[in-house]
């Protein structure tokens, strides 16, 4: 189990105050000049040493996509970009750092910012989260007042501007390039890559987009060095990771970890245990709603991990754990995510915007049995259909809990198709 | 995507920012360059509503379109896509309750039921002295203090069928109850006495949410 000592976010549940002088007692914007005058070669360097992988779901090396955006500010100004915008159903964690933590998320943009080169900073909250932005931009206001944003922010010689925008209610906005055409001002809907957003982003500008997790850990990184980051976790899959726990558990809870700690000791450590006892487990999303689930078997032993996930064809993705007891209608749990990417698809591309639907449609009635058993594979075909086939993720996302609950609990849909059958036949007898 | 209201509602004949709201305007224009202020209209529709009862009529769009230069079918394009924006009038406490899959795990059936029960309307509905105004919505991203709903500005978490009437009781009472875990638990923390954090870093002082009324500039 880690320990309170390697722990980043020390005010995860907001015991202590959120704001300036509370977080320096907490060891924020200590000697944070230091850092950036070691320059930006040196922060990309010590990032991508740490290992720390994008924690908004997909895992890729926050210092390198650092490193791909332009060594040189040409005429367009470059931009730092933090989403915000959670959304993943199971996914609370952002949350928590933005209204607990804020000044770790603060000090992380201007560092980030200034290793890309970019002397301004927007931060795409989600709209739902207003008493989080309360506190988020009471906490900016605080870093410009003390100086440590604005002109010449930290005295380290960079002017850096931050800025808050709060959405208004569309999943697809956590998509990056969908965040940035809302950004602008626009509906929130996905971009063909390329180009990408390191070479033409906010206003055509360089630009990063990275998650709020992900920035906020950066400066207890620079501080206490990669090796220390590095050394927690397993290889490629390092440091610590903010866990939501939901679902059938005794005391569902956020809470951070050593990433690669297994499933099995998470929840019991730290969510009480599944309600019942291990042994009620039927199936758990182990990272967020667009991941497959896993059935108990795998529960036992997996570890919390981008690799081990991914060996387990399902992912960390946020690493929202949404556990479900054997009491849980399965099918129902995962029809009602149906539901949600059918009615978060942004409508752009056809296989998503009819697929998402169709799936929904079929779900509700798999939920009855009102099926025949060749519909499944039909409905396992569809959902390849749609993976793959769209311009953002979300058609992946909505394909791949259907296909987890078909892969691992084809028996059950069989069960309740056969039995719908055979009451409909006993009635018309 | 929204879809909330499509038959136009009969809304004030026309519509201007009050001076503090005009303020504020100009301020959160003022945080993206010049020639992108169409990036403050998503704000400034918000700031529309928040003075409009918390909907947004068609000529409140218009003057957020012509405050912003922007072509008013590109207003009306963002103002349809978002959930956010009420395109139709809402109850004063307007319920958002939570049935996406980690709410529906530990019991939204339960709020959904209350709701209807004690309001005595459908979802989508509104009572009839204008009061309450209950919806379904998509995760709200508090699934650690599941079930939930939102209410206008605030979060009522932890919640089941039986506290979710005794919080709409309290609304109807005219008062404003605290926003969070109505279990009384710190926050995200774990119910069951804390596993991690047990000692504090630092001593400072008290550290609730703060439940401020100036959230968007």
């Amino acid at each position: 189990m880690l320990r309170d000592e390697d722990r980043i976010f020390t005010n995860l549940y907001g015991f202590e105050d959120f704001g300036l002088e509370a977080a320096r007692t907490r060891g924020d914007w200590d000697n944070t000049k230091d850092l950036i005058l070691k320059g930006r070669d040196w922060i990309i360097n010590e990032t991508k040493e740490s290992g720390l992988r994008g924690r908004g779901g997909a895992g890729f090396s926050t210092g390198l996509k650092w490193s791909f955006m332009p060594k040189q500010t040409g005429v367009r100004p470059h931009y730092l970009v933090i989403n915000a915008d959670e959304g993943e159903p199971g996914t609370c964690k952002d949350r928590d750092l933005m209204r607990h933590d804020p000044h770790k998320l603060i000090e992380g943009c201007l560092i980030a910012s200034f290793a890309i080169g970019a002397n301004a900073c927007y931060i795409y909250i989600r709209g739902e989260f207003y008493n989080e932005s309360s506190n988020l931009q009471r906490a900016i206001d605080e870093a410009y007042a003390a100086g440590l944003i604005g002109k010449n922010a930290c005295g380290a010689g960079w002017d850096f501007d931050l800025y808050l925008h709060r959405g208004a209610g569309a999943y697809i906005c956590g998509e990056e390039t969908a965040l940035i055409e809302s950004l602008e001002g626009k509906k929130g809907q996905p971009r063909n890559k390329p180009p990408f957003p390191a070479q033409a982003g906010l206003y055509s500008c360089p630009t990063t987009v990275n998650n709020v997790e992900s920035i906020a850990v950066v400066p207890t990184i620079l501080r206490r060095g990669a090796a220390w980051f590095a050394g927690l976790g397993r290889p490629k899959n390092t440091g610590t990771k903010v866990f939501s726990i939901s679902g059938h558990v005794n005391n569902p809870c956020n809470v951070e970890e050593e990433m690669g700690i297994p499933l099995k000791e998470l929840i019991e450590k730290h969510a009480g245990g599944v309600r019942g006892g291990w042994d009620n487990l039927l199936a758990i999303i182990p990272g967020g709603s667009s991941v497959p689930l896993l059935p108990r078997s795998i529960c036992d032993t997996v570890l919390m991990d981008f690799d081990s996930l991914r060996d387990q064809r399902s992912g960390l993705g946020t690493a929202a754990v949404i556990v479900m007891d054997k009491s849980t209608d399965v099918v129902k749990a995962i029809a009602r995510l149906s539901k949600f990417y059918m009615h978060e698809s942004c409508g752009q591309c056809t296989p998503c915007r009819e697929g998402t639907g169709w799936m929904w449609r079929v779900m509700e009635r798999m939920v009855q049995g009102k099926a025949r058993i060749d519909e499944i594979d039909m409905l396992f075909d569809v959902t390849k259909e749609i993976e793959g086939h769209t311009i953002c993720a979300l058609g992946d996302a909505a394909a791949w809990p259907v296909q987890g609950l078909i892969r691992h609990f084809r028996p059950e849909m069989e069960r309740r198709i056969l039995q719908y059958t055979g009451t409909q036949r006993v009635a018309a007898e | 995507m929204s879809a909330n209201g499509t038959a136009a509602p009969e809304g004030p004949k026309e519509f201007a920012f009050k001076p503090e709201y005009l303020e504020r305007a100009k301020h959160i224009i003022a945080k993206y360059p010049p020639g992108k202020q169409a990036s403050a209209v998503m704000p400034l529709l918000d700031l529309a509503q928040r003075q409009n009862d918390n909907w947004l009529p068609r000529v409140a769009m218009d003057y957020v379109a012509d405050m912003l230069a922007m072509p008013r079918i590109r207003v009306y394009e963002v103002a349809t896509f978002y959930t956010m924006y009420n395109l139709k009038p809402v109850g004063k406490h307007f319920v958002q309750v939570c049935t996406t899959t980690p709410c529906w795990l530990r019991g939204s059936d339960d709020v959904v039921k209350a709701c209807k029960r004690k309001l005595g309307i459908e979802l989508g509905e509104t009572t009839a002295d204008g009061q309450f105004t209950v919806i379904e919505v998509e995760c709200l991203g508090a699934c650690v203090n599941a079930p939930m709903v939102q209410i206008n500005d605030d979060y009522y978490e932890d919640l089941d069928g039986p506290s979710t009437e005794k919080l709409l009781d309290a609304l109807s009472r005219g008062e404003r109850p605290v926003a969070g875990p109505v279990s009384g638990r710190q926050t995200s923390s774990p119910a069951g006495g804390l596993t991690s954090l047990k000692t504090p870093m630092s001593k400072s002082n008290s550290a609730q949410t703060a439940s401020s009324t100036q959230g968007d500039d």
